[in-house]
C-alpha cells in the first residue's frame, strides 16, 4: 500500500510546487501519471523513490510511514522500488550487462546467477547481443531499454516510470509496455509518467492528474477534457520577415561586388 | 580487491594520479623519519648499556713536591676502591690505552712527556648500592688530584638528545600523517563532488552509505598501495645508502646505522599502517558526506 496524505512541497522558499496530494496505490495497480511539462510530475516521482522529502504531510510506502523510518532502513526500502528516469542515467563506463546488475549486486546476489538472469533479461528486451556493450555506443531506444531492463530486474514492489516510451519505435514501447502489464499482473504496482494519449487509451488504466501542483485521480477510460490550442503570438523581435545581413562598412565596398558579380564577371569592372 | 569493477568511474579521475605521488612522498618521509628514530633511540641505548654501571677515576698529573708521584696515587686509589664494597672491579687504564682514546683527535704523534691523568675503570656491582657521592668524596680527600666521574652527565645529555630526536621524528611522523589524511580527505571529496549524480543515483537505487563507501576506499587503497610501494622503495634504497655510508666512515666518528629485524618489519609495515589509515579517512568522509543526503 502506497499513501500520500496532504502532501506539499516547495524547494527552499519557494513557492509550494506539490499541494495538498492525496491518493492512495493499492498493491499490484497500474496508474499512468500525466500533466503538463512543470506541473509537478517529476516532483512527485521523487516522493515517490524517496530521492526527496515532503515538506508537510504523511507518505507511507509499503505500509510504514516514511517520515518515521531510520536512516538505515531507507535503503531496503529504496531497493524494492524500481526506477526508469527520463534520461536514463545510465554509468557510461560500465557494460549493459553491469548496468543492468547494480540493483542485485546492492541485494548482495551471488555473482554466478547475476550475469544470467540478467542476460536472459537483456535478451528479452532486445539486447542479448549488446551484453558487453558500453551505453555511449549504443542508441538512445536501446539505452532505454536498459535502463527499463535495470528497473525490474530486482522484481521492485513498485516500479515508476518517467516516458518510458519516448525514445522507442511503436512495436518497442508496445513491447515493453507489456513488460510492464506482465509486472503488474504479478503484483508489481506500476506508476508510469507519460504525454502519449495513445498508450493511456490502448492500455485504460487510471491515471493520476497532476495540474499546477494539485492531483487528481482519473478513472479509466475517462478522457481528459483539453481546450482549444491558441497558437501563442510571437514576441515582436521574432516577427516579420528575416531581414538581410547587414556588412560592416569597412567590408562592404570590397566584399559587396564580388558577392553581386555574376561568375566569371569582372567585381572591378574593369576590362 | 584490486581489479574490482567499481559503479563509480573513480580510476579515470586525475586525483588519482597526484595521490599515488603524495602518498608516495609521504611514505618515504615516515620511513625515513622512523628509521631515524629507531637508529638514535638504539645508539643512546647501546651508548647508555655502555656506560652504566660504571665509574671512572681520574688521577690529574700534579709537580706539586709534597704530592705522591702519580703511579702511588694510582694504588692508593685502587687499594681504597678495591676495600669499597659495591665495587665488582677496579682497574688501571694502561697508558698506551688512555693513548689510543686521544689518537682520533690529536694523532698517533703525541709526544711521550704530554701529562696525562692516569685513569681506573671501575665496575659496579649490578644492583649494588655504591653511594658514589660518598665514594667521589672519599676518592678526593685520600688522594689528590682524584676525581670520579659517574658519567651523569654525559648520560643526561644523550638521554636528552635521544629524547628530542624520537619527539622530532614523531612530530615529523604526525605531519606526514596529517597531510597524507588532507590529501586523501581532498580526493574523496573531490571524487564525491565529480561524480555526485552517479552517487545520488546509487543512493536512490538503494545503496547504504558503506556500499557507496566501499568503492572510494577499494580505490583509495589500490592507489594508497601503489604510492606505498614507490615510497617504501625509495626509503629502503636510501636507508641502504645511508647505512653503507655510516660503515664506510673513517675514524668511527659516524654512528652505524644498526636496526634490528623488528624494526626493520616495523619500516616495512609503515604503508600497511599508511593504507589503513588512507582508507579510514576516505570511509569517514563518503559516510560524513552521505550523512547530508535524505
Amino acid at each position: 500500500m502506497i499513501r500520500f496524505e496532504d502532501i506539499g512541497l516547495r524547494y527552499g522558499t519557494g513557492p509550494e510546487v506539490l499541494r495538498g496530494i492525496n491518493f492512495t496505490l493499492t498493491p499490484g495497480s497500474f496508474h499512468f501519471l500525466t500533466g503538463a511539462s512543470g506541473a509537478g510530475k517529476s516532483s512527485l516521482m521523487r516522493l515517490m523513490y524517496v530521492g526527496l522529502r515532503p515538506t508537510r504531510g504523511c507518505i507511507t510506502l509499503f505500509d510504514r510511514d516514511v517520515a518515521t523510518l531510520k536512516r538505515d532502513d531507507l535503503p531496503a526500502l529504496r531497493r524494492q522500488i524500481g526506477v526508469v528516469f527520463q534520461n536514463f542515467r545510465l554509468l557510461d563506463h560500465l557494460s549493459a550487462l553491469d548496468n543492468v546488475a547494480l540493483p542485485l549486486r546492492m541485494a548482495g546476489i551471488a555473482e554466478s546467477e547475476i550475469r544470467e538472469h540478467v542476460a536472459e533479461l537483456l535478451g528479452w528486451v532486445g539486447l542479448g547481443d549488446h551484453l558487453d556493450a558500453r551505453p555511449p555506443t549504443l542508441s538512445g531506444g536501446q539505452q532505454q531499454r536498459i535502463a527499463i531492463a535495470r528497473s525490474v530486474i530486482a522484481r521492485p514492489r513498485l516500479l515508476l516510470a518517467d516516458e518510458p516510451t519516448g525514445n522507442v519505435d511503436d512495436s518497442i514501447g508496445m513491447r515493453l509496455l507489456y513488460l510492464f502489464e506482465e509486472l503488474y499482473k504479478l503484483g508489481t504496482t506500476v506508476v508510469i509518467a507519460t504525454h502519449n494519449e495513445g498508450l493511456i487509451s490502448r492500455f485504460g488504466h487510471p491515471r493520476l492528474h497532476l495540474d499546477q501542483g494539485t492531483l487528481a485521480v482519473v478513472p479509466a477510460g475517462t478522457r481528459m477534457a483539453v481546450g482549444p490550442i491558441t497558437p501563442p503570438a510571437l514576441p515582436a523581435a521574432l516577427a516579420g520577415p528575416i531581414p538581410p545581413p547587414v556588412l560592416p562598412a569597412a567590408l562592404a565596398g570590397i566584399v559587396g561586388p564580388v558577392l553581386r558579380s555574376p561568375p566569371g564577371s569582372n567585381p572591378n569592372g574593369e576590362s | 580487491m584490486f581489479g574490482q569493477r567499481l559503479d563509480l568511474p573513480l580510476a579515470e579521475d586525475a586525483t588519482g594520479r597526484f595521490l599515488v605521488w603524495i602518498i608516495a612522498v609521504m611514505i618515504y618521509l615516515a620511513i625515513l623519519a622512523l628509521a631515524g628514530a629507531m637508529v638514535l633511540a638504539g645508539l643512546a641505548g647501546r651508548w647508555e648499556h655502555g656506560l652504566t654501571g660504571r665509574l671512572t677515576v681520574q688521577i690529574a698529573p700534579m709537580t706539586e713536591e709534597q704530592v705522591p708521584p702519580q703511579a702511588q696515587r694510582v694504588e692508593l686509589v685502587l687499594a681504597l676502591l678495591r676495600a669499597t664494597p659495591g665495587i665488582q672491579k677496579a682497574e688501571p687504564v694502561t697508558a698506551a690505552t688512555a693513548r689510543g682514546l686521544l689518537e682520533p683527535w690529536l694523532g698517533s704523534a703525541l709526544p711521550d712527556d704530554l701529562p696525562l691523568p692516569a685513569l681506573v675503570d671501575v665496575v659496579t656491582l649490578p644492583g649494588g648500592r655504591l653511594e658514589v657521592p660518598a665514594l667521589a668524596e672519599r676518592l678526593a680527600r685520600a688522594v689528590p688530584g682524584a676525581r670520579l666521574d659517574n658519567h651523569a652527565a654525559w648520560l643526561a645529555d644523550l638521554r636528552m638528545l635521544a629524547r628530542t630526536a624520537q619527539l622530532v621524528a614523531l612530530v615529523l611522523l604526525l605531519l606526514v600523517g596529517g597531510a597524507a589524511v588532507a590529501a586523501v580527505v581532498f580526493a574523496v571529496r573531490t571524487g564525491l563532488a565529480l561524480h555526485s549524480p552517479v552517487v545520488e543515483l546509487l543512493h536512490i537505487m538503494g545503496a547504504t552509505d558503506s556500499y557507496v563507501a566501499r568503492q572510494f576506499q577499494t580505490h583509495i587503497l589500490s592507489l594508497a598501495m601503489r604510492g606505498g610501494t614507490i615510497g617504501l622503495t625509495l626509503a629502503l634504497v636510501t636507508v641502504f645508502f645511508l647505512h653503507r655510508a655510516t660503515g664506510e666512515a673513517s675514524a668511527g666518528l659516524l654512528p652505524e646505522m644498526a636496526l634490528s629485524a623488528l624494526e626493520w618489519l616495523a619500516l616495512l609495515l609503515v604503508p600497511a599502517v599508511a593504507a589503513g589509515l588512507a582508507v579510514l579517512t576516505a570511509r569517514l568522509t563518503v559516510l560524513r558526506a552521505l550523512a547530508a543526503m535524505p
